[in-house]
């Protein structure tokens, strides 16, 4: 039976010993370069990574490719991101995803939001 | 319900179909104290049940057809009590939200539209609340609209369910009131006896005096084997659902709704495609364009999935409902709008089938209204 893992390092990283300092929830963290945020975070021993909109209750990633969406966080001011599939890179705040985004209070793109005369 | 060692399973009634009209039929005649058992094809059938958009709708249906308006609205009044016998009786909390719904209008053209029809059907039944609303009326209402929208219906009687939770509802109530469902039966034949009809799936039998016909797409096959005739075709309807947001929409709408759990679900598109139920890029790119075109803060909303489900039409749009004069025991039930007229058929639809009068608005939905050279059109 086979035993050694599916998956392998990103070549260019595979003797790298560079890493990235990234932030969650403002504390900072040095992290190997070129793994997922969420390999990252799990490795820096952080456990919750967000509340879930129904009832609050504390996630962290499951399947770590992309499709049960528990692993959302908010990067760079970015609401729902899947860590699971975002690189680290230097200079990241990363922050937990506290719940449903809010599209209403947005920073982004408020004046879509008025009446054109 | 027994079975015996020749692999026979006898009870009162037999329905085929386990989605969404079949349960709500189930649960109805489970509730009434038939011994009811469902037999539902699999995860591998086409289900309508898991591919819609979960309105409970009733503005503008039945225009051209007013039996079709009264049976709707019959099912929407009982709705808020059918929702609350389905949380008593399966624990599960539908999300019923009856608040009235919007119809967005781009156009004076549409809105001229929409009045007359509107009209038309308040003429027609007397109690028939609408609004037709501007746009100013319209933002005071839903502030987040967008300026591309000239203005709007609203009819006080409309609502929404989490459709996945309803047919979780149903087949927990159906089983809480004693009715069994019977998953992966690939039903190959049905005979018909006098007083009796046999279901042959593979090795197994089935027997009962009574069974419904109540397996969406599959009903024509069915049908023709009792005696009816149910002519129902695919039509295609594609949906986008994006992220969890915190809630902005407090009403539902034809083509946007924001559901309990914070997810934007966008849809309302239509295709005769035959067995088809994939996505197309064209169709969602106008699907997401009138979304945004509705609200445009939706332009932020991350989209999570997109599917295409296919719904049951028949070629006038409306349901087939009809006992076999041939066979009679043996009834078709089938239509396209399984949320809006869920409580309708548990709560109208059982008790004729278990030997009660048949409900007055149901005349005009036999099947034989298509044995006819007349070329038909459905609009929903």
């Amino acid at each position: 039976m086979r035993t050694e893992p599916l998956f392998q390092p990103v070549m260019s990283e595979v003797r790298s010993t560079r890493t990235v300092s990234l932030t969650f929830n403002e504390q900072p963290l040095n992290v190997p370069a070129g793994t997922s945020v969420a390999a990252a975070l799990l490795m820096s021993g952080i456990g919750r990574f967000r509340a879930t909109p129904v009832s609050e209750s504390p996630r962290a990633p499951y399947c770590m490719m992309g499709v049960c969406f528990e692993c959302l966080v908010e990067i760079d001011g970015v609401p729902n991101r899947q860590s699971c599939l975002i690189e680290v890179s230097d200079g990241m705040r990363i922050r937990s995803q506290e719940g449903a985004r809010d599209l209403m209070f947005a920073p982004v793109d408020v004046e879509t939001f008025e009446v054109q005369p | 319900m027994s079975q015996d060692a020749n692999g026979v399973t006898q009870a009162d009634v037999i329905v085929i179909g386990g989605g969404l009209v079949g349960t709500a039929v189930a649960y109805g005649l489970a509730r009434n104290g038939a011994d009811t058992l469902v037999l539902d094809q699999g995860d591998d059938a086409f289900r309508a049940s898991r591919g819609n958009f979960g309105l409970v709708w009733v503005q503008g249906k039945g225009h051209d057809l007013p039996d079709y308006s009264r049976w709707t609205r019959s099912s929407a009044a009982r709705w808020a009590g059918f929702a609350q016998m389905l949380l008593g009786d399966g624990g599960v909390d539908v999300q019923l939200r009856q608040q009235g719904g919007f119809h967005m209008c781009f156009s004076d053209d549409e809105m001229l539209e929409r009045q007359t029809r509107l009209q038309t059907l308040q003429d027609a039944l007397g109690d028939y609340p609408f609004q037709m609303l501007d746009a100013a009326d319209l933002k005071a209402r839903l502030p987040l609209i967008g300026p591309a929208v000239v203005g709007a219906s609203y009819t006080p009687q409309d609502g929404h369910v989490n459709p996945l939770k309803l047919l979780r509802a149903l087949h927990a109530s159906t089983q809480a009131r004693g009715g069994r469902l019977i998953g992966g039966v690939q039903v190959d034949r049905i005979d018909c006896a006098v007083g009796e009809f046999c279901v042959t799936a593979g090795q197994r039998r089935f027997i009962a005096p009574r069974i419904v016909l109540a397996a969406g797409l599959g009903n024509p096959g069915l049908a023709r084997q009792v005696g009816l005739h149910a002519p129902v075709a695919p039509n295609r309807g594609q949906v986008l659902v994006s992220e969890r947001v915190r809630p902005f929409l407090d009403y539902p709408t034809i083509n946007v709704r924001q559901t309990d759990e914070g997810t934007v679900q966008l849809g309302d598109s239509m295709e005769e495609v035959g067995f088809d139920d994939r996505t197309t890029t064209e169709v969602l790119a106008k699907i997401a364009r009138r979304g945004v075109s509705t609200f445009p803060l939706l332009s932020q909303v991350r989209l999570v999935r997109a599917w295409g489900a296919l719904r049951v039409m028949s070629p006038d749009g409306f349901p087939i409902y009809q006992q076999s004069p041939r066979h009679p025991g043996a009834f078709v039930v089938t239509c396209h709008s399984g949320v809006t007229l869920a409580a309708a058929h548990a709560l109208r639809i059982a008790p004729w089938i278990m030997g009660g009068e048949q409900p007055e608005e149901l005349g005009v939905f036999t099947g034989e209204r298509f044995l006819t050279d007349k070329v038909f059109s459905h609009a929903h």
